[in-house]
Parts: structure tokens; sequence; C-alpha cells
């Protein structure tokens, strides 16, 4: 692309407060590509939990300090098609009953990516990452049924030298954390994520890759509960080729 | 059929205990899931298809006074009775009295939602009324003693074993000595137990699938043929359907029950579709003398006129509860009342109050796969978050939860002091949980660490570590 794209980058609180070399390695991959990649101070969440969790008032302030923020760039891209699904989605929702400021919710929604369909849609970005593993993807539900995000991170993977891509089965079905859900439900979500987990180790992945934190989070603990040697990472780390950086989800520095 | 919706987790925690009832589950699960699947993908204009019912549903919901009076007209013209019930009690009345003017003894019933809405088998009993279910799964969970787990297939909380048992200790006192372990078997007894019932029956109870406005037309889809048998051998058949069931045209008819049979089961389409205008004319062959409709509202007109109208296109397919996760860890025995799955998460709570469905709205992770899936296109996962929204704004749910949500949308929005405070958590908790990489048991997510473990975080936050970063990279 011949103009720099000026990026204003959404950490997600998730991945600020626990792993942060998520947002590193969406930071390289972009600045890679020539993007002029700005993390304005001023964010902190999405807003999600409070509109799951019908406090729509919260929902809405915490939105409107999203939008004002990010406004100024010519993109808003986000490690989490979760977070994402918000604004893009649920944002223009959110603002139905004021038309005024409306506009400039869908503005905003007409320019917010999720990482891998940004960095695969609109960079068109070439992968220079060696990972010696056979892995298997996980699609969120947000990713998979609010923004379509299904092929993209798999042709991506494909590029990964050393990579093999296998499926698991059921791969449009929720792991069971569902924000909230996962701990307003606890019994129901570990029936969900076990069966998660049975899927993974029966297409024999030794990695399982995602592009949802939150999604992770949940498998991985379960795994690791299970005593599963399986490990997890955020799939823009491995795309940055910066796996070998750091430990993998819920693993020590060794 | 009492509710115990507010009993969820407890329910809960005993289907999840169920090791026969997750093995049935399965069926759902897989076998329902994929026979869909293989039928839509026969269709090429499925998605055209799904758009079309939307329509057809939506622009008759937007006209449903002008409809209804059309359907009252026409099927009046015909020699039906309509009769309006405001609500549960109102349609036992009026359904009790009918059968009472007949004298009646026993009804032969086809499966009707409507029917266990407004608890209909109870209200008969207490009438002295004998209720048969013709259906062979709403008969399996009768002689069970319960209520059905699923719309389109009642007992599929039974394993074959517990049919078998069931019908070995019913079927004696017709002089059936002798269990049986085939399906095909099963089926006959079955058959010819029912098929005195039917012919000594005084009354026929069905549901409706469609209304016909253009005809006063009422429809029923089945695969046995015993929807067909309750309307046309007894001398009365009455037919229980919510205010929803209409539709304009026959064509429409056509075009949603194509939907409808791929959606619930995979078929192309059901086994039998039986249409009543009417009780018989003078030269009919068969059919009843008196054909009564007794119109549902049980909520619905407050419904249609609420933020959650759009519920009120189901066509009880039952296609979001075979894809939705939850029920397929749980079963319809858990939601505690007639709906069950995403479609019985927002209908319960609309039709008998959100006190009374208790959690139901939010036992959901909003994956959205029921959405994708319903022929109708219900935003279910949408109406789920309105409701959410009633709660919060009536105050009903947990106040710990409430107190938290509120608590750090404050704190988010003055983003110098949230980043200074998680950043001192976060610091603390990836210290204590450096040794091992995570953490096995955590005090204040208790919830979590119950069945997994809890990753102990990286460091520091992001935005702590962002302008070290910036400066290393950038000069
Ligand atoms: S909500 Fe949609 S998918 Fe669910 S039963 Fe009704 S029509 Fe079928």
């Amino acid at each position: 692309m011949s103009e720099t794209l000026k990026i204003g980058f959404f950490v997600t609180c998730l991945v600020d407060a626990m792993r942060p070399s998520i947002a590193l390695a969406s930071i390289k991959l972009l600045e890679s590509a020539g993007c002029d990649v700005t993390v304005p101070s001023a964010q902190v969440c999405c807003g999600q939990p409070a509109f799951n969790n019908g406090d729509i008032d919260t929902a809405k302030n915490i939105a409107r300090q999203v939008i004002d923020v990010f406004e100024q760039y010519d993109f808003l891209v986000a490690p989490s098609a979760s977070c994402l699904g918000m604004i893009k989605v649920h944002y223009p929702e959110l603002f139905q009953d004021e038309p005024h400021y409306l506009e400039k919710v869908e503005k905003l929604s007409n320019k917010c990516y999720e990482i891998l369909t940004f960095l695969h849609d609109v960079l068109k970005i070439e992968i220079s990452a060696r990972f010696d593993s056979t892995v298997t993807y996980h699609d969120s539900c947000s990713g998979l049924r609010e923004l379509g995000i299904e092929s993209q991170p798999r042709q991506l993977l494909n590029k990964v030298k050393g990579l093999k891509l296998k499926e698991m089965k059921d791969t449009d079905i929720c792991c069971g954390f569902g924000g909230t859900f996962c701990v307003k439900y606890p019994d129901i979500s570990t029936s969900l994520v076990s069966d998660k987990v049975k899927n993974i180790i029966d297409v024999d992945a030794k990695v399982v890759l995602a592009g949802d934190l939150g999604c992770l989070m949940n498998i991985a603990g379960r795994c690791q509960r299970e005593g599963k040697a399986v490990r997890f990472y955020h799939t823009v780390e491995v795309l940055a080729g910066m796996a070998a950086e750091y430990p993998a989800i819920g693993e020590k520095w060794s | 059929m009492q509710p115990h919706s507010k009993q969820f987790k407890s329910n809960v925690t005993k289907a999840l205990a169920d090791p026969e009832l997750q093995k049935s589950l399965f069926t759902v699960k897989k076998g329902l899931v994929e026979n869909r699947a293989k039928a839509i993908s026969l269709v090429s204009d499925f998605e055209l298809l799904r758009e079309k019912a939307k329509q057809i549903k939506q622009h008759t919901l937007s006209q449903l006074d002008y409809y209804l009076e059309e359907f009252e007209t026409n099927f009046t013209a015909q020699g039906g009775q309509l009769h309006w019930a405001k609500d549960a009690s109102e349609a036992q009345q009026i359904i009790v009295g009918i059968c009472h003017k007949h004298n009646a003894k026993t009804v032969v019933k086809g499966k009707s939602m409507a029917g266990e809405e407004i608890s209909i088998n109870e209200a008969l009993e207490a009438a002295g009324i004998e209720p048969i279910e013709t259906d062979l799964g709403e008969y399996i969970v009768q002689l069970a003693n319960e209520p059905p787990s699923h719309i389109i297939v009642p007992c599929v909380h039974k394993t074959r074993a517990q049919i078998i048992e069931l019908f070995a200790k019913h079927h004696k006192k017709y002089g059936y000595d002798k269990p049986l372990t085939e399906v095909e078997e099963l089926v006959l007894q079955v058959r010819e137990i029912m098929r005195s019932k039917f012919l000594n029956a005084d009354i026929g109870i069905t549901g409706a699938n469609f209304l016909v406005a253009e005809t006063g037309t009422s429809v029923i889809v089945t695969n046995e043929g015993n929807g067909d048998l309750c309307s046309t051998l007894p001398k009365v058949h009455i037919v229980t359907a919510g205010l929803e069931k209409i539709v304009p045209t026959l064509n429409d008819v056509s075009m949603l029950s194509r939907l409808l049979a791929r959606s619930a089961t995979g078929q192309e389409s059901t086994a039998y579709t039986t249409f009543a205008t009417g009780p018989q004319r003078s030269d009919d062959q068969d059919g009843p003398e008196e054909m009564h409709i007794v119109l549902i509202d049980n909520g619905r007109t407050d419904l249609l006129n609420s933020e959650l109208s759009e519920m009120l296109r189901c066509i009880r397919c039952g296609a979001c509860i075979n894809h939705c996760p939850v029920y397929g860890s749980v079963g319809g025995h858990a939601y505690g009342w007639v709906y069950p799955g995403p479609m019985g998460a927002v209908l319960t709570p609309a039709i008998i109050g959100l006190e009374e469905a208790g959690d139901l709205p939010n036992a959901c992770t909003l994956n959205g796969r029921c959405e994708t899936v319903c022929p109708v296109k219900i935003p279910l996962p949408k109406l789920l978050r309105l409701l959410r929204v009633r709660q919060f704004k009536e105050r009903k749910g947990s106040m710990i939860w409430r107190g938290g949500i509120q608590l750090w949308g404050k704190l988010a929005s003055y983003p110098v002091v949230y980043h200074f405070l998680v950043n001192i958590g976060i610091r603390l908790l990836s210290f204590l949980g450096a040794k091992k990489g995570r953490f096995n048991k955590l005090l204040l997510a208790r919830s979590w660490t119950q069945s997994r473990d809890f990753p102990s975080p990286q460091g520091s936050t992001f935005h702590s570590q962002w302008k070290k970063y910036k400066k290393d990279h950038h000069g």
C-alpha cells in the first residue's frame, strides 16, 4: 500500500492484563506491513461485559469513550473478534435512539477490524514466520458468526513454514467461555469445554491457536487441569514469529 | 405444568450427573443436527427461503388483527366454532366445557405445545376425563409421568432400555405379558393399543402448525398420522393454537412447511400434512360433527407489543434447541417449563414472567449458533440480551454481579486510575503465579478454578510496557 495507514490499536482489557505479548505481536505485524500504529492510553474495555449483562447505561458510557478516542484513526484494529464484534455490530445497536451520534458510531463500525482479517483482507500481509508443529485452530463464536471470520486465519497460518494445520471436529460449537457465563454457570461451561478438549485430543494437535484470549484461557485451563500436554497461543504470536519468545498460555518462563 | 425454571441451577447439576440423559442427548446434538445439514444442503436457495419465511411471518404479525378476523370469518363460514382464550385457565375452561357438553370420558390427543402450555392434561384429569397422548413420544412421557423435554422429540431424554421398561410395566393391563425389545415390535404394540383408544374416544384434541386465514383451515404436520386420526375419528375435534399460528394463504403454508420439516428433522416434508377446514360436510366421507378452535393469547399480545415481538415468528421447529450447546449438555427438563433451549429461554419469561423464569435469559453463552439455523431468522441472542436489560432495569438477578459491573464501568471511565490499579493487581498476580505459570486455585475466581487452571499473567500490563517498547523500537 502506498500511503501509510494510521492505526488506532485497541488492546482489549484481557490482553492488556493477561498477555501483552498478543498486542506486541499484533503491532509488530502491523508495523512490518508499513502501518503507523498508535495505542491511545485513554482506552480500557469495549463494554461487552456490561452489554451482555443488561447494563446498557454502563455499556454506552464505555462505548462513547472508545468511539471518541478512536474516530481520528484510519482504522481501529483489535486482537479479539469478541471485542471487535461488540464495536462493529453492537455499538450501532446501542445508539439507535441517538441518531446524531449514530453517524459517528457507524463510521467507526465501518473502519474497525479484527487483527487477523485486517492482516489478511486489508494488508494482504506476507508471512515469514516459522513454527514447526501440528496445530489446530479454534474459531471463536463471535468471530465465526458475528464477523464471518473463518478462512482468513487458516490462510494466514498456511503461510507459516513448518506449520501443519489439522481441523478438529465441531469447530462451530462454543467452547463454553461466553464471558461472564463461564463463572455464572461453571458446570455447563465445564461440560462444553471438556467436549472441546476431547476434540483437540482426538485430532492429535500439539498446539491450539485462536483469535480470542478468552476462549484460549478457558480451553487451556481445562486442558491443563486434565493434564493434557497441549500448548496454547494467540494466532498473531505465531504469525509474528514471537511464540518462542514467550511461554505458552498457562506455562512458566523457563 | 407448574414451572420450576427458578431451580435452573439445581436442575443443571442433576442433568449433568445423569449418564443416561447425557447418552440420549447425543441424538439431538449429532443426529438431528446432521440430518438438518444434509437436508438443507440439497436446497439451493435455502437462505432465500429463510428470508421469505421471515417476511411472511413478519408481515402477518404486522397485521395480525386483520388476519385473525379473516380466519374467524372463513372458519365459521365452514361451520367451525372459534373460541378466544386470553390465558391458560380460560383455555382450560373452554375445552373442559366442550368435553362436558358431550359427556366425554376419554380424549385422544395429538402433540400440541400449546396444549402443554395451558396444562390441558391436568385440567382434563381434574374434570374426570382421561387424556390419551397418541404421538409416540408424548405417549412415552405420559406413561413416565414426565413433561416433554423437547418440542419435536418429547421423549428424547429417554433411552431405549427405559422405554422398554415403561411399556412392559404399563402394557400388562392390555394383556401384553412378553416384554419386547425390537423397535418395530414396540411400535406395533402401541399401535394396537392406540387403535381401540382412537375408536372409543369421544373427543380429539390436536395442536396446529398453521391456521390459514384465506380458507379458515387448520394444518398439522406429523410423522405418525396420529394427528389425522385425532381430527377425523372422534365426533368432536378441538384445536389448541397460539395466535401466532396464523398465516395469510395456503401458498404460505407450502413455503413454510418446506422449511419446517427440514429444520426440525431434516426431512423434505413430514409423512402427514393434514388440512382440516371445519366439521364434516354432507358429502364428506368422514370427519367430526363439531370442530372447535381455541385461539390462545396467554401473553402473546403483550409479546407482540414488546421489544421481543420477533419471537412470535417462531414456527416451533426446534432447530435452535438442537444446535444449542447448553441444551445439548443439560437437556430440556432443566429449563423447568414447556419450552426449552434458546426459544424457551425467550418464551418462558415472555409468557410466565421474568420472576418465574428465573435465570433462563442468562443461561446462554450468546454463541449465536441458534440464530444461524432459525428458519425464520429470529435474533435469539439479541432477544436474550433484551431480557437481560429488563432484568437489570427491574433489579432482578444477582446483586453482586450488578454491583460488580457498575463498579467496573465507573473505573473504566477513569483510564489513568484504571491502568494504575490494574497494573498493581496484575503484577502481584503474576508474581504469585510465576513459579508454576498458572493457578490451581484462586480465591477470587473459584467458579473458574473449580474445573480449570487459571493462567498467570505475563508480567505487567501492556499499557505499562508500551512506552518502553516505543522507546526501544522507535528511539
Ligand atoms: S426460534 Fe426459530 S429455530 Fe427455534 S423453534 Fe422457533 S422457528 Fe425453530
